[in-house]
């Protein structure tokens, strides 16, 4: 059986573990930052890009990297927007690091500030988490007293400030240049790209390094072991560990840390997790975030993969799939957020699909057309659907719908609200097109309330 | 007359076809240079980029370079640089020609992607394009056609927003038309500096509205109708009235100011339906001022002089000219001319001020800017009267000396040409002299004269003012003067004529022969050869003067 490696999530849920700054200072907290604040800030850039830590939000983007896009020649300040947004169906792991263990994000948020030369971050919670935004303002303020933020950080020359920023309960302001936007008091638009990309033109038209919760967590540990030692945790390429938050129809749902790449879907789903719910089977999984593409039990992959230099022969049922973000991609889905929601024979596709559409129809901030139309013309279909009036057309319809949706948007929600549409009807093409006739036939199913 | 600075050129391929565009033109602009239609909503050149419509989605590709030499990669095949297309499609509007840029417009996934963005904006739209007073040069029906599939695949239900929503005094709302392009928002932000618009709500129910407490009330609101590319934004005073393709367009110029905003009047059987703005990007770019599109129900106000008076008798135009030559024979003649009156009237006036040996006044009409497209001097022709020479320096306010010299008995006898004397004289001292009017409406002025010319309004007759930036342009007449009157040009040069004076043709071509040969500042130009924007001239002669207009649009003093 695959064994959890616990570094972020190490005292989530340990008894006793409290979310204040004595209990962390007896962890031995803040002994990295304190380290940390003695090194060359371009060292530590170099540790973060050596570890090939990898964004943990949902892109998945090369963390090292982003930093290194940021402009620093223009003179103007730089910033840190932590995103804490998280709103993604089926992830729950920013929330617990928030609620449990605040002070390691901001020793990560300090250590990235100072490596980054930023002065002012901001933690941009949403507007759900009203508790969590209390533990922060709280562990900020224990923070600052302790000289671990504010100015002249640990006798230094170097200051920062945190400050906490609640949403108002939009999923848009994810998006970071939404979540720009938003803090900037706007509706949260996201920018379009070019020429606004955060690392030029970001918060206030400044350099802007907007980076996850766990994302941060991981750069307190890289500082602390160093960028290479961390690199051999987990696989190449997918580096360190990563938490997997599993919803949905098994035996014991909750959140998992593994090092990236050395558990299996199989292994988390039947191992870790119990298997399938008493009598029944899995049918589906969505394996990282609602957006994700789904895939299906009794799928088998094939082909060529890069490992390591060479290309090796691939033939994996999904049981086999390892959890990592190349992996996942190669089958046509995506490690996204790291929300894994599993589904049973018991549900109903297109009943599914109806909820996911009904949540992104709503989330849409409707500003460009695909997106704002599109996914609530998807949403109007199967709402139609699940509500007794299907026709064997609809599924054919609504692969045609997102089709127009995903690549042709302002932002990433476009592939956010297609994706789904577009998997569910392409690997599930008869529940679909039968969907009247099961209805009909089945005289106990009632429509269930949507999202 | 000054040539614009020649433009830095570079090459772009637009579908197949290399041209050269300016640099910085984005890709719709440049594919328009190149002849081809990107078809757009959100976009609009003079304001900022949104990026939201997605309707003008291309292909572009870039000249493959190898990334360590920067040398280019020639396409074995066709010999030429490769190019390397960018797998997703881009939004035209936002990205700027590079050297090299190649776009495709019409290709297959191009095709497809408008076709579903059209689709996307007509599945939620009323589609009432029959009661929609957008019908006719509406972008989403000239779109749909051009670039849509021709059919519906939609069957919900469609969204139910707010109708005959009163954003303002003059902007009626039906949300339901709007395609959220912002464009309304934009303007109201960037240009009128008035932030009153945004959106409520989320998703495909957003809804355009006012921030609560406000209205739409500035005076450039009714810009924000001429851009909204579908029917959502409508204008109160031109609502239900007129299809547009029943209107005829003459081109005109706003005489609120000395700006001299560039129109467009919109007519059906002589009669005035609505006035808007006429792209000048030296002038006005797209806009105009609401006021400048009101002021067409003056040809039909109910003041209107449309009866020659002779002394209270009605008369013929020979009779009205010949009496007015009798009283001028007694000589103490004073013209009162107008900075309202166009640069041939001021011409003719000049003449006959000559000819009479008359002094001239001119009273100044001076207001606030608003910094925008409504100057300080709201006489839209104070520079033609000094390019004329009908006066040597600027006006002052009022009369000046008038009512001292009419006092004093010297004047016995004045024209006024539009402006009512009223405003320096006093009834006592109207009533003393004689007055020969010509104007328009009826005023203290017209009461008081004993010959009255019926005259014409600005939309109803042809003519060029100079503007602040010393810009001349040209107006036409849109409809004929109504029965009774006649064209200013002939009642003054009739009167010159009967005076004695050299005749002077009346019809605008052949004045402007001679105006071209005795005014030193038009020699080169004639009235059907000013171009549509105007023409600049020159105005080192009267750099010195003090002119009274601060900054507005395309004008610093």
């Amino acid at each position: 059986m695959a064994e959890q490696r616990r570094i972020i999530f190490k005292h989530i849920d340990e008894p006793g573990y409290a979310p204040d700054l004595a209990c962390y200072l007896r962890h031995g907290g803040y002994e990295v930052l304190r380290k940390a604040i003695q090194r060359k800030p371009e060292e530590l850039i170099d540790e973060v890009k050596k570890s090939g830590l990898r964004g943990r939000g949902g892109a998945g983007f090369p963390c090292g990297v982003k930093w290194t896009l940021v402009d620093r020649k223009s003179g103007k300040p730089i910033y840190l927007i932590v995103n804490a947004d998280e709103s993604e169906p089926g992830t729950f792991k920013d929330r617990h690091i928030i609620h449990q263990d605040p002070h390691q994000l901001i020793e990560g948020i300090m250590i990235t500030c100072f490596a980054n030369n930023v002065r002012q971050a901001y933690i941009y919670i949403r507007g759900e988490f009203p508790h969590g935004a209390r533990i922060l303002e709280r562990a900020i303020a224990e923070a600052r007293a302790a000289n671990f933020a504010g100015p002249n950080i640990l006798g230094s020359a170097y200051g920062c400030e945190i400050f906490v920023h609640r949403g108002a309960g939009a999923y848009i302001c994810g998006e970071e240049t939404g979540m720009i936007e938003s803090l900037e008091g706007k509706r949260p638009y996201p920018r379009i790209k070019p020429p606004y990309f955060p690392a030029v033109l970001g918060l206030y038209q400044c350099p802007t390094i907007v980076n996850n919760v766990e994302t941060l967590c991981h750069v307190k540990h890289i500082a602390d072991m160093g960028g290479e030692a961390y690199s051999r945790i987990g696989t190449p390429n997918n580096t360190g560990t990563r938490i997997l938050c599993v919803s949905g129809q098994v035996q014991r749902p909750g959140y998992y840390e593994f090092e990236v790449g050395k558990v299996t879907l199989g292994q988390l789903l039947n191992d870790v997790c119990g298997g399938p719910l008493p009598g029944r089977k899995f049918k589906a999984v969505i394996p990282g975030g609602s957006s994700a593409k789904v895939l299906k039990f009794g799928e088998r992959y094939k082909g060529k993969r890069k490992a390591g230099a060479e290309m090796v022969d691939y033939d994996w049922s999904l049981e086999d799939v390892p959890m990592d973000f190349d992996s996942l991609a190669l089958i046509g889905s995506m490690g996204g957020s790291g929300g894994v929601i599993v589904m049973d024979d018991s549900v109903s596709m297109v009943d599914a699909l109806a909820n996911i559409n009904a949540f992104y129809s709503h989330e849409s901030c409707g500003q460009c057309t695909p997106c704002r139309e599109g996914s609530q013309w998807m949403q109007r279909i199967t709402t139609r659907m699940v509500h007794g009036e299907a026709r064997p057309e609809d599924g054919a319809l609504l692969k045609s719908v997102a089709d127009q949706i995903a690549g042709r948007t302002i932002c990433a929600f476009g592939e956010a609200c297609a994706w789904p549409t577009q998997s569910f009807v392409q690997k599930f093409p008869d529940e679909f097109k039968s969907y009247a006739e099961t209805k009909k036939n089945d005289p106990d199913a009632r429509a269930f309330e949507l999202v | 007359m000054i040539a614009p600075p020649k433009p830095d050129l570079i090459t772009v391929n637009v579908d197949g076809r290399e041209i050269a565009v300016p640099k910085g033109t984005n890709m719709i602009e440049a594919a328009r240079l190149a002849g081809v239609d990107v078809p757009h909503y959100c976009y609009h050149a003079k304001l900022t980029i949104a990026g939201n419509c997605r309707m003008c989605l291309v292909e572009m590709g870039l000249p493959a370079v190898d990334p360590a030499t920067k040398a280019p990669i020639t396409d074995a095949a066709t010999g030429k640089q490769k190019i390397n297309w960018v797998p997703r499609p881009a939004i035209a509007c936002a990205t700027n020609a590079s050297p090299g840029l190649h776009i495709r417009t019409t290709s297959p996934l191009v095709k497809d992607c408008q076709q579903g963005v059209m689709e996307f904006l007509l599945i939620n739209h009323p589609l009432d394009c029959p009661i929609c007073d957008q019908a006719g040069e509406c972008k989403l029906q000239e779109q749909s056609t051009g670039y849509g599939r021709g059919y519906s695949r939609y069957i919900e239900r469609k969204n139910v927003k707010p109708k005959r929503t009163q954003l303002g005094p003059r902007v009626t709302l039906d949300d339901e038309r709007c395609i959220l392009c912002s464009r309304c928002v934009r303007f109201c932000k960037e240009i009128a500096k008035d932030d009153v618009l945004g959106f409520t709500d989320r998703g495909s129910a957003s809804t355009l509205t006012c921030y609560p407490g406000k209205k739409l009330e500035n005076n450039y609101s009714l810009n924000t109708v001429d851009i909204c590319p579908v029917g959502a934004l409508t204008s109160t005073d031109f609502r239900f009235k007129m299809r547009v393709w029943f209107l005829k367009k003459t081109p005109g110029i706003d005489p609120e100011s000395s700006v001299g905003a560039n129109t467009v009047i919109w007519s059906r059987e002589g009669e005035i339906h609505r006035i808007t703005p006429r792209r000048n990007d030296e002038v006005n770019d797209t806009w105009m001022s609401d006021s400048g599109r009101l002021l067409y129900r003056e040809v039909r106000s109910p003041d209107r002089l449309v009866t020659m008076k002779l002394d209270g008798v009605a008369g013929g135009l020979d009779a009205a000219a010949a009496s007015a030559a009798w009283l001028f024979r007694t000589g103490g003649v004073a013209l009162v001319g107008s900075g309202r009156s166009s640069v041939e009237e001021q011409f003719v006036c000049a003449r006959l001020a000559a000819f009479l040996g008359a002094p001239v006044f001119l009273p100044s009409r001076v207001g606030e800017g608003d910094k925008l497209l409504i100057s300080a001097d709201r006489n839209p022709n104070t520079r033609g009267a000094l390019v004329t020479g009908l006066v040597p320096a600027l006006p002052g306010p009022g009369l000046g000396d008038l009512a001292e010299a009419i006092d004093a008995g010297r004047i016995k006898t004045v024209v006024s040409v539009g402006e009512d004397l009223a405003a320096g004289l006093t009834a006592g001292q109207l009533a003393q002299i004689s007055v020969v009017y010509v104007g328009t409406r009826r005023n203290a002025t017209s009461d008081a004269a004993r010959i009255v010319f019926p005259a014409l309004t600005v939309f109803e007759k042809s003519g060029t003012f100079v503007n602040q930036q010393f810009r001349l342009q040209k107006f036409a007449a849109a409809v004929p003067g109504p029965a009774g009157t006649a064209d200013d040009l002939v009642a003054l040069t009739k009167m010159l004529a009967a005076a004695g004076g050299a005749a002077l043709p009346a019809e605008i071509n052949a004045l402007w022969a001679v105006l071209a040969a005795e005014v030193s500042a038009l020699a080169t130009a004639l009235y059907r050869n000013i171009p549509d924007t105007g023409l600049l001239l020159d105005r080192t002669p009267w750099a010195a003067l003090p002119f009274v207009e601060g900054e507005t649009l395309h004008f610093k003093p």
